[in-house]
């Protein structure tokens, strides 16, 4: 009996070894920590469950049948953050460089089908060099297995990528599927084809940080969602955003207490928009004086800054921010900002996070790169996630809400369940000087005419009002109160009940 | 009594004299810029009146339109403050002669008193010590030396038409005088194309000492002691305190007699002061009377209980004064620290900007000592480039000097300001200072022990163990209501965690927690790595950016910012980021590289197709992270282009007015 204990004991070191110590060694060489370190650090201490840990692969050809290391190179499992289950496979760059065979795609479709069933976000760390290809196709189908179970579990559990080493081939595609891809700078890469690929394709010579760092993902192609220094700060980083999300679709927000009273006014609001309507002002000051302890998980914060997105607390319960920035591009919508707010706010609206939305657009932006780049499409997508979203929607127009953007950002005909206005606020169809060119289009030449006219469509048409007798705008607030307004709004809406019609899917524009 | 006085002034000092006014039963006028509509000290005056653009000379200098805004309010005084028309005997003479009255002395003072040359003739001859000097020019070499023998070496040369420095030449003996001579006159010379130089006697180790004087309309005239203002940067006061850590009785009854008798002599009426330099050997020398209400005059009231406003207000009404000299008594001791919009580590350079956090230390009594805290803004107001960059006068007074230095040091600690650049880190670092902490001081005090530019301190063992445990106290909280999730699945932990590891900049500190339970307030025990072991106690809670509580033996007020996975603290001038692990995670922390400075960003580019409206760096120079670079305009909004990190501005590519496309290269950094 006692020799079977010691065997499991011997097996299980020569398994935490993974490939060796050699290895281990040159994987914190170059500032990377090791698959099972890297679980350590995601998840609370001690509360990691290892499966499949004497898994190998199956493989015989090109002399594979010799080769053969306990968990062939991922290591899989679930454990806990902060007490809440979540599922993990973290590929082991130390066994075969992470690559994946039959048998490894087989231990993440395992936890894959455990976290769907039973209804907890997954994260997966990624660390490796694409298919195994010794093993040729079992490999491919491996790979779509994952894909297959991505796709699934899409909209029902949070599923987190977090890229840290080598990213390429058929390894990108299921992060590309997951809600969020996080990088680590300098030591992370993304791409479908490696820079010895493009050079023989099309003659462009490339370095892996050019092709799929994690400034290009993060600032140019928006693949990823965030980056951060090293393999700590971005496992630490990711328990601060799985604290913020539910378990599933079908579980509750996560709440925590609450220190800082919604009732106390914040006057420096009131000052927060600059008297000259050109000049800009912060729209991070306002939703980090709105939410909770001025705590704010941006969401790409490096792309598209024409528009900010993230996660934050309202009384404790998790909400979506959405924001148009006026320091960027004056906040105006682009394709770029569209999709990226889209995206979020179909996140939220899949796991049920309430939004908050501060409007400040003066339109969407106008070119031909914007038209021949198919901005109305990528425009469509904002309007159709907002217009699809069932979650509690409050929104905010601070200043400018102006023509079709005024629409889009969860107008009252999207269904937006609380719209307020500062006194602040301007909603028209568009600025005075286009609006009275067109009005007032004979006037033209007449200086003093246009500027009366100017005068009247200012005092007439820039303001809250005109939207507010309609009921557009349910109710112009005091700056200073919004932190109240929005939170009291939001427990009215705790228990919305509202369905689209049954559909199998929608048709987003994508 | 008047019933209305109208303030000609802002910021600060228009508040002060409000809060003084409103006590009287005076109503009071405010009068504003374009650039202060929405200021404080139009908010807390009963009336106020927009008298012009934001640039000065368009409204806080115009004297006609603050005598317009006298007459449209009916406003039967005006108190000038400080600066602006303060010192303008044109501004007295306009307002009497409307019949208003000119809180502040008679146009005569402002006039003598405001000419340099004059008014030491004038203070010489009313028995003032004046630095003893040539009286004109010096003909020759041997002249020099004869001048220097007379009134004693060391002495300086000073071109007449000098300035900046040039011309300039200290000498210790005969051989020097006589080569600083020629050198000197050589300089000016080449430098102003005007050859006349003057000696005066170099001051030793000067230290900069000022006496209150208080005079009314019926020839009395009193003294309210000194104030010591040694600590300066570019020639201007940051930090003042009263008494003088230096003055002994005698000298102070000297200064304060020649004060007086000044005073008198230029018929002085209202509150005035008279600046003084004073050498090591306590030899002290006039340097000039500034005919108004300075900007430090609290510390004075602190120490004296005299409400220099207020007497002001009734001198200028023609009252007695109802103080004598017999009843002046300095009581404890009084600090002042001006707290300015700048960057102490860019050789405090002014910041502007939005103050999107302004919390101020509480007023009133902490202990046995006294917090006052002068400001004219609030949170949410913008500091603007038109005006000065003062954000407030911190004060405290107690007992004795160490006392109220202790006083100043927590106040600081607690005096959150975010948004700008501002020199509370120099503040704090100077009231923990050993040299101050001693009194020896000198004007040269910054240069002195910051020759190469103002450095925070770093923290010691003990110090960084205080700020590790703020750091450490934060996380239990923190942790404690991430532990209490609805939807958790592993029992709650119970108890708290014992053993961190804290890294405070790149120190790793372990650290044992006994006792205590989870949540909030915290009363436990820390241990350290050498046994040593400390009662922590705070009510923190997360959101509050100020911890305070007991350390040991020390009552701590730190500042909180979150930055990532972990907390930025700033306490007594020391500042570090502080990362609370448990010792698995430092040993991870151990095995992470260390970042340099991505090299990715080494130009600037245009992120919008755009216009470049102005450029704010010229190649070749420093730019600290956050600073503006340029200004794009794009959508007819003006973006302000910032840089990300420090860098040095190798080389211009844009012009202001040029039209840029996305990308285009504006500047390249070194």
């Amino acid at each position: 009996m006692r020799d079977v204990l010691e065997e499991l004991d011997e097996r299980r070191s020569e398994a935490r070894l993974g490939g060796g110590e050699t290895r281990i060694a040159a994987q914190h060489e170059r500032g990377k920590l090791t698959a099972r370190e890297r679980i350590e650090a995601l998840l609370d201490e001690g509360s990691f469950e290892e499966f499949d840990m004497f898994v190998t692969h199956r493989g015989t050809d090109f002399g594979m049948a010799d080769k053969r290391y306990y968990g062939d190179g991922v290591v899989t499992g679930w454990g806990t953050v902060n007490g809440r289950t979540v599922f993990v496979f973290a590929k082991d760059f130390t066994v075969f460089g992470g690559s994946l065979s039959e048998a490894h795609a087989e231990k993440i479709q395992k936890v894959q089908d455990m976290a769907l069933r039973n209804r907890a976000p997954i994260i997966g760390l990624y660390d490796a060099g694409g298919a195994r290809i010794q093993e040729g196709v079992a490999a491919l189908g491996g790979y779509a297995e994952v894909f297959q179970r991505n796709v699934l579990a899409s909209g029902v559990i949070p599923q987190i990528s977090v890229i840290m080493g080598p990213c390429a081939g058929g390894d990108v595609y299921s992060p590309a599927m997951t809600d969020f891809i996080f990088m680590v700078r300098d030591t992370s890469y993304m791409f479908v084809t490696g820079p010895d690929v493009v050079k023989t394709v099309t003659n462009e010579t490339v370095t892996s940080e050019e092709l799929g760092g994690a400034r290009v993902h993060t600032t140019k192609s928006s693949i990823a969602d965030g980056a951060y220094d090293n393999d700590l700060e971005a496992l630490l980083q990711m328990r601060r955003l799985i604290d913020l999300l539910p378990q599933s679709n079908t579980g509750a927000l996560p709440e925590i207490e609450c220190f800082q009273s919604v009732k106390q006014d914040d006057p420096s609001l009131d000052t927060l928009v600059p008297k000259n309507a050109n000049t800009p002002y912060d729209a991070r000051e306002l939703i980090e004086k709105t939410a909770d302890e001025g705590d704010f998980f941006e969401i790409q914060a490096a792309f598209a800054q024409n528009i900010v997105v993230g996660l934050g607390r309202m009384e404790g319960r998790t909400v979506g921010f959405v924001a148009n920035q006026p320091m960027v591009l004056a906040g105006v919508l682009d394709s770029d900002a569209s999709r990226k707010a889209a995206r979020f706010v179909r996140f939220c609206d899949c796991f049920s996070i309430p939004i908050v939305t501060f409007v400040d657009v003066p339109g969407f932006l106008p070119g031909t790169a914007q038209e021949q780049g198919g901005l109305i499409k990528h425009g469509a997508k904002l309007l159709f996630a907002y217009g699809e979203a069932t979650v509690p929607k409050v929104t905010v127009i601070t200043r400018k809400a102006f023509g079709g953007a005024y629409d889009v950002m969860a107008s009252k005909h999207l269904r937006g369940d609380i719209n307020y206005a500062w006194p602040t606020a301007q909603i028209a169809v568009m600025g005075a000087k286009g609006a009275v060119e067109i009005i007032f289009r004979k006037d033209v030449g007449d200086a003093d005419r246009i500027a009366e006219h100017t005068k009247m469509y200012e005092d007439r048409f820039l303001s809250p009002f005109v939207a507010a007798e309609r009921g557009y705008i349910d109710e112009v607030i005091m700056p200073r109160s919004t932190r109240r307004r929005v939170a009291r709004g939001l427990r009215m809406l705790r228990g919305k009940e509202l369905e689209n019609p049954w559909k199998k899917h929608d048709n987003i524009p994508l | 009594m008047f019933s209305k006085i109208l303030i000609a002034n802002r910021g600060e000092i228009a508040c002060r004299v409000i809060k003084t006014a409103r006590r009287m039963g005076i109503a009071t006028v405010a009068v504003f810029s374009d650039a202060d509509a929405k200021s404080l000290h139009v908010a807390v005056a009963d009336e106020a009146v927009h008298i012009g653009g934001s640039a000065s000379a368009d409204s806080y200098l115009s004297i006609e339109r603050i005598l317009d805004a006298c007459k449209r309010t009916g406003a039967e005084a005006v108190h000038p403050g400080y600066g602006f028309l303060s010192e303008r005997a044109a501004f007295c003479e306009a307002l009497e002669a409307e019949g208003i009255a000119f809180i502040g002395p008679a146009p005569k003072a402002i006039h003598v008193m405001g000419d340099k040359i004059e008014s030491k003739r004038f203070a010489s001859t009313a028995g003032v010590n004046v630095v003893p000097g040539s009286e004109g020019t010096v003909e020759d070499a041997d002249h020099a030396h004869a001048i220097a023998a007379g009134i004693g070496y060391p002495v300086m040369i000073k071109a007449s038409a000098g300035g900046g420095g040039k011309g300039m030449r200290v000498a210790y003996d005969e051989t020097e005088v006589r080569d600083g001579f020629e050198r000197a006159r050589s300089e000016a010379r080449s430098s102003f194309g005007d050859e006349r130089v003057f000696i005066e006697k170099f001051v030793l180790e000067p230290r900069h000492i000022e006496i209150q004087v208080l005079a009314d309309t019926h020839g009395n005239v009193i003294h309210l002691g000194e104030r010591e203002c040694s600590i300066q940067r570019r020639n201007q006061k940051v930090v003042e305190e009263a008494p003088s850590p230096f003055l002994d009785a005698k000298t102070r009854a000297e200064m304060g007699a020649q004060a007086v008798a000044l005073a008198k002599a230029v018929d002085y009426r209202s509150a005035g002061t008279v600046e003084f330099i004073v050498d090591r050997d306590r030899d002290f020398y006039f340097l000039e009377m500034n005919t108004r209400l300075q900007v430090e005059h609290p510390v004075t009231e602190l120490v004296t209980g005299v409400d220099l406003v207020e007497q002001m207000i009734r001198v200028a009404n023609g009252e007695e004064l109802s103080i004598a000299q017999g009843d002046i008594r300095a009581n404890g001791w009084a600090v002042e620290s001006r707290v300015y919009a700048e960057d102490p580590f860019r050789g405090f350079l002014p910041s502007i900007g939005r103050l999107t956090r302004y919390r101020p230390p509480e007023e009133g009594p902490r202990g046995d000592a006294f917090v006052r805290n002068d400001t004219g803004v609030f949170e949410g107001a913008e500091i603007s480039r038109f005006y000065d960059p003062m954000i407030a006068k911190l004060c405290t007074w107690a007992g004795t000097r160490e006392a109220a230095i202790d006083a100043m040091g927590e106040a600081l600690d607690s005096f959150v300001i975010d948004g700008i650049n501002h020199n509370i880190p120099f503040l704090a670092a100077l009231m923990r200072h050993p040299r101050w902490r001693e009194g020896r001081l000198t004007t040269a005090f910054i240069p002195e022990e910051y020759p190469e530019g103002f450095v925070a301190p770093e923290a010691d063992e003990d110090e960084a163990t205080v700020i590790a445990i703020v750091a450490l106290t934060a996380e239990l909280v923190r942790k404690d209501r991430l532990d209490r999730f609805n939807d958790r699945v592993a029992p709650h932990p119970g108890q708290l965690r014992r053993d961190w590891v804290v890294r405070v900049g790149d120190r790793y500190l372990p650290l044992a927690v006994e006792g205590g339970t989870p949540g909030s307030p915290l009363d436990l025990t820390i241990g350290r790595e050498d046994g040593e072991r400390m009662h922590v106690a705070t009510q923190w809670r997360p959101g509050e950016a100020v911890w305070r509580g007991r350390i040991g033996e020390r009552a701590v007020a730190a500042q909180l910012r979150p930055v990532p996975n972990g907390l930025r603290i700033d306490w007594q001038g020391l500042s570090a980021n502080v990362r609370v692990y448990t010792p698995r995670l430092a040993e991870l922390d151990r095995l992470m590289p260390e970042k340099a400075a991505s090299d990715t960003s080494r130009m600037l580019l245009c992120p919008m197709p755009g216009l470049l409206v102005s450029l704010a760096v010229e190649e070749g120079q420093e730019i600290k992270a956050g600073e503006t670079l340029a200004v794009v305009e794009a959508m007819k909004m003006e973006n302000v282009l910032k840089a990300e990190r420090d860098v040095t501005i190798e080389k211009v590519l844009a012009a202001p007015g040029d039209s840029l496309a996305v990308d285009a290269v504006i500047m390249e950094f070194a």
